[in-house]
Order: C-alpha cells, then structure tokens, then sequence
C-alpha cells in the first residue's frame, strides 16, 4: 500500500533545503502562510552567527555553543520544510540549554536585539533524566527569523517550555520546535503569541517511549494584519503515552488571521494512548479569519481514548446580557468573557508572573480595541 | 417607596417565520415591599415579560411603557436598569467559561453601586450569605455557572439577589427544578432579602407550591400574553384545584 503525502508521519525530512522544492504558496503545510513575505526567510540568505541573547545564571542551567555535528543535535526531529531546512544548515552553532536540576529551577532567555537582517537560529534543550525545569524564551524587538529549536526530555524528567512573542509590529517569525519526551517523562510546551507581524511556530512532540506525556498549550491574540499560526503536531509512538492540546486565541480587526492545525498521530505500537486536543477562536470583530482544522490518524485500535474539538465563534450574547443584567457595562462585559475565554490556558502555563503579564497585556488590547 | 409600572405592554420576538407577537397589553404595578405572583402555563409570555423588562435584545416593544418611579425604563440599557434596581433571576442563568463567581460577584457589585465595596466586609458578606444558601464556599472559585447543577444555578441567583439589594427582584421559575430542601433554601433567601431592603417581588411560577413559603398579596393569571385575572392568595388557590383550562378555553 502506498501512503499518501498528507499523511503527517511519512512527510520528508531533510536538513538541506536543496531537498525541498521552492515554496508556491499551494502546498499543505503554506496554503494558509504569507508566503509572498516570506521568501527571504524560506530561501533566501540568512546570518548563521551566534545570536544575541541574555540569561541570568543558574544554578542548574549551563548554556553553552556546540557545533551541530554533535549526536544530540537531530536526535528529537529533522525539518520537515524549507525554512527550517534553511535555518538548519545555516547556523554556524547550536546553543545548547542543558538542564541537570531535581529541584525545580526555571530559567528566562531572553533575545530582544536580533535586529532586522534575516537570520537563522538553532536551540537545543537538554532536560536530563529526573531534572524539573521551567526554560521561557522571551522574545521582543525586531526580527526577521527562522528557527529550529530541539527538546529532548529525559526519563522521568518534568520539562516547561515556553516560548513568548512579543515582537516589534514588523517582525516576521518562522519557528520549528521539535521535542522527543523519554519514559515517564513529562513535557509542558506553551506557545504565547501576541505582538508581530507574522507568527509562524510549528511545535511537534515524539512520545518515544513507555508512559511519556506532553501538554501542548497555545494562546494568541491576533490584532488587524496580523498573522498567527501554528501547525502542531503530537506523535504517540510508545504505549500508554498521552497527551493533551490546547490552542485558544482571539481575533481583533480587519485582517487579523489564525491557522491551527492540529495533527495527532496514533501509531501501531501507542497501546493504551490516552490523547485529546482542541482548538477555540473567538472572533471579536468583523474582517477576522480563523482557520483551525484537527486531525486523528489511528493505526492502533487498542487505545484508551482519542479526541478532537475545533470551535469558532463569536461573542456570546446570551453571557454578554447575563453579565450586562448584573449592572456591568458591555465593554467590561466583552473583557471579562475574553479574558475567561483565553484564561483557561494563561492559567495553566505555570509560571504565574508570566499569566499575570499576559492577562495585563490582553486586558490593555481589548480595552484598546473595543474603543 | 418605589414603584415598577408597567403599562399595555405589547412585545414581539422575530422568528424565522417573521415576527412573532407575545405580549398583547400588559399591566402591571409592583409597589416595594409587596410581592406579585405571575402564574399561567406554558408559552403564555411569562419569560419574555421578565426578559423585557430586564432588557434583552431579542424582545422588540412595540407599544406601551415600562416606568420605575416615573423613570423611563425602556430608554435604558441593560446594565443601566440593574443599576437603577432590577433584577431578574433567570430561568435558564448561563455559564461563563473563566470566570469565577468571587471576580464576577465583585464586578457586579462594583459596577451597581458605582465603587469598589470595601474588601474586608465584602468578603465576610459573601461567606455569610453563601452559607445561608447552603451553598459551599468552594462555589467562589468556580466559574459562574459552569458545571452548576440546575438547583446550584438557582441559589447563586438568589445569592446575587441578596448581594445586589435590588429594588425590584423578577424571579423566573426560580422553584423549578428544586427539591423541598432547595425550595425552601432559595425562599428564604428571597424573604430575607425582602426584610433587608424592602424590595418588591414579581414571582413567575407554574406551581403554587413556592407560594407556601413566599406569600404574595397579589396573583396574576397569565395567559396567552396577557393577565387575563388578578386576585389575592386565595386566587392561586383555584388555580392548584382548577388549573388554567378555564382561561386557555376562554384565550
Ligand atoms: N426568541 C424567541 N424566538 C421565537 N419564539 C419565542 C422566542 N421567545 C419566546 N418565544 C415564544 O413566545 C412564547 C412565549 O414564550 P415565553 O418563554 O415567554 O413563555 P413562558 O410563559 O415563560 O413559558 P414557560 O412556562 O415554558 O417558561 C412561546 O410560544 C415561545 O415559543
Ligand atoms: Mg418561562
């Protein structure tokens, strides 16, 4: 039997971009892309030096440059397309994040001067067996970039990762993470996207072995123009793994656009897999689009349970009148349903002065937007 | 004192059929501290004269007025009625995905009175009437609604009706769906709430059975939208004996 091209897991791989036909902008995974923007980044030439970025130290976390020859690079994931292709065989270097702490440390890396040149960056994060770690790349300022950021998550280890956009209006941002979660192990990985002009992060999880689990966390805020999307991407590849996806974002303005796509992947040996995901938009403004489009493929029939709900809409009327018989204004009654909305995530990321920021910031964009 | 007029009330709703006429001249006059019974069966308007004169959107006044101490009650917004001092107990409350009822309760409570109440006795008057609900304390970090069974919706109205201090409470089958225990729970809730600040009640139910424990002065009959007989208790007496065939034969 042949397997056809859309299925997720016989997708190419290849680190050289030569591999990859050009981008037309009709393809699968870039039908919904900007792709005319993007061009530079998915073909062009990109800066492969050592990127800027600051971390404080801690105790627990080493950061250190290794040459991308090193076995570990590649080991959770190769690109799967051009621009990470591209991104891949460019930098020079991978910044590795190597985590060895049993009590729980977390660790900010911050890169907020990339600077408007197209470039290339390279992650590799490192949890050891029966570490606990938080890792947030915080991102702001300018940036025209392609990544490829790798997780390995050792046995028994407990991993947060989280990634957070708040880039300058006109930055483009083209990321591929790649994660293999060992036995046992645990993997929380939360996308965050708020400002920027066009948001592309790809996460994928490889549940490799016995009882590996991964929470997939996404909230996104797209203003006019703005275009956010995520394609993620859960592989149960071992028995009794599990995993949980859960993207919310809101849409605000003429032209603001969401993508998700969210393929599960369930394979003949994921015995006993326990895996749900869903994706919810709201729509507060006319002009906005959100594409969202889950996806099951199950090659196994003993699992315990798969699922897969996908919702757009707009306000509610019927909880805005609730809210509005109580004496609060419509205004405050269209934050405090958002806000709810997207809460159910923001809550969940496990860094609670990272939720409390990002609630200010959502408050002061619907503030700003029903005005 | 206050007063809550309402006169020759005709509200219509658009279906997808066209419109759809359901209130054909109502009158009504709640002064405080008194309580109306509104009885009639099912489909007799009953709802939408709570929804209509709470605000919502979906009921079009085609003639008639809605007056709270002289007050235009039609020219206001939603919010702006609660805050001049009604309130309506939902039939069908809704749940509100992320927010809890502490957020919620302060919110409103906020917005009512124009300032934030002063957090220590806010927090104390919460716990004590929630605990006259029999309601948990766990129920504050719960989303509104979400997940509340029929008769817990029912007591957080009733907890927010104690809170709000309305002038005015419309209560829409608030004893549906409740067991004895409940029943009497969520009314005495509402006579407490009366004895506190002397607010009027228009009681919509089907059954007489809450009127055991609220006593009303006055019942309508309502049927086919409108109240086609008025009286004291003694009325919603006939009514538990002889039903509504005798109107709905008339109608
Ligand atoms: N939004 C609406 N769209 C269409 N029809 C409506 C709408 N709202 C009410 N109606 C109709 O108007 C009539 C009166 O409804 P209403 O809910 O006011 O009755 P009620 O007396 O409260 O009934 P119940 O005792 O069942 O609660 C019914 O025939 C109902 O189907
Ligand atoms: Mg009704």
């Amino acid at each position: 039997m042949t397997v056809p091209v859309q299925v997720r897991s016989a997708r190419p791989k290849s680190t050289n971009p030569a591999d990859f036909d050009a981008v037309t902008g009709r393809e699968l995974d870039w039908k919904f892309s900007p792709v005319a923007k993007l061009q530079d980044l998915i073909s062009g030439e990109l800066d492969g030096s050592h990127f800027d970025y600051h971390a404080p130290e801690t105790a627990g976390v080493s950061l250190s440059w290794i040459p991308s020859t090193d076995p570990r690079v590649g080991v959770a994931g190769l690109p799967e397309d051009k621009a990470s292709a591209n991104a891949w065989a460019t930098a020079s270097e991978v910044l590795l994040v190597s985590l060895t702490s049993e009590n729980v440390t977390e660790i900010t890396i911050t890169r907020d001067a990339l600077g408007t040149t197209a470039r290339a960056a390279h992650i590799l994060i490192e949890a050891a067996p029966f570490s606990k770690s938080t890792v947030i790349l915080q991102n702001s300022g300018d940036a025209r970039l392609v990544e490829n950021v790798e997780i390995l998550v050792g046995a028994e280890a407990q991993l947060n990762v989280i990634t957070v956009q708040e880039w300058n209006d006109d930055a483009l941002h083209l990321a591929s993470h790649f994660s293999r979660v060992g036995r046992n192990a645990t993997l929380q990985h939360s996308i965050v996207s708020l400002t920027g002009e066009v948001i592309r992060v790809n996460p994928s999880a490889h549940l490799a072995e016995d009882g590996s689990s991964v929470t997939m966390l996404g909230v996104y805020f797209a203003d006019a123009h703005q275009h956010i999307e995520q394609q993620v991407y859960v592989n149960h590849d071992a028995p009794h793994s599990k995993s949980r996806v859960t993207y919310k974002g809101a849409l605000q303005g003429e032209g603001a656009r969401t993508v998700w796509i969210g393929d599960v992947l369930i394979g003949n040996k994921a015995t006993g897999t326990d895996s749900y995901e869903q994706n919810r938009n709201l729509m507060l403004t006319d002009g906005t689009r959100a594409d969202s489009i889950p996806n099951l493929e199950i090659e196994t029939g003993d699992i315990a349970g798969a699922g897969h709900a996908s919702a757009t809409g707009r306000f509610d009327d019927e909880q805005l009148f609730y809210l509005q018989a109580r004496g609060i204004s419509e205004e405050e009654a269209r934050r405090l349903v958002v806000r709810g909305f997207l809460n159910e995530v923001v809550q969940q990321l496990g860094v609670p002065a990272l939720s409390e920021r990002i609630e200010a910031y959502l408050s002061a964009e619907l503030e700003a937007g029903v005005k | 004192m206050s007063t809550l007029k309402i006169t020759d009330l005709h509200v219509s709703v658009e279906t997808d059929q066209g419109t759809k006429q359901i209130l054909r001249g109502v009158n009504l006059e709640i002064n405080s501290g008194e309580t109306h019974a509104i009885m009639g069966p099912n489909g007799s308007g009953k709802s939408t004269l709570a929804y209509t004169i709470a605000g919502h959107p979906k009921y079009t006044v085609d003639s008639g007025s809605i007056t709270l101490d002289g007050e235009d009650v039609l020219e206001m917004s939603v919010d702006e009625r609660a805050k001049a001092g009604l309130f309506l107990a939902m039939q069908y409350p809704v749940e509100i995905p992320g927010v809890t009822v502490t957020n919620f309760l302060r919110t409103a409570k906020t917005a009512i009175d124009g300032e934030a109440p002063s957090l220590r006795n806010w927090i104390k008057e919460v716990r004590e009437s929630m605990a006259n609900l029999k309601m948990d304390a766990s129920f504050s970090e719960r989303n509104v609604n979400e997940g509340f069974s029929g008769g817990e919706k029912k007591r957080h109205e009733i907890l927010q009706l104690e809170l709000l201090k309305p002038k005015f409470a419309v209560l829409d089958e608030t004893d549906s769906g409740l067991d004895v225990d409940a029943l009497k729970i969520v009314s005495e809730g509402v006579n407490r709430a009366k004895e506190n600040t002397g607010m009027g009640v228009l009681l919509i139910t089907h059954y007489t059975r809450i009127l055991r424990y609220i006593k009303p002065e006055f019942v309508h009959v309502f049927v086919n939208g409108k109240v086609a007989e008025e009286g004291g208790p003694e009325l919603a007496d006939r009514l538990e004996s002889e039903g509504y065939d005798r109107y709905t034969e008339i109608a």
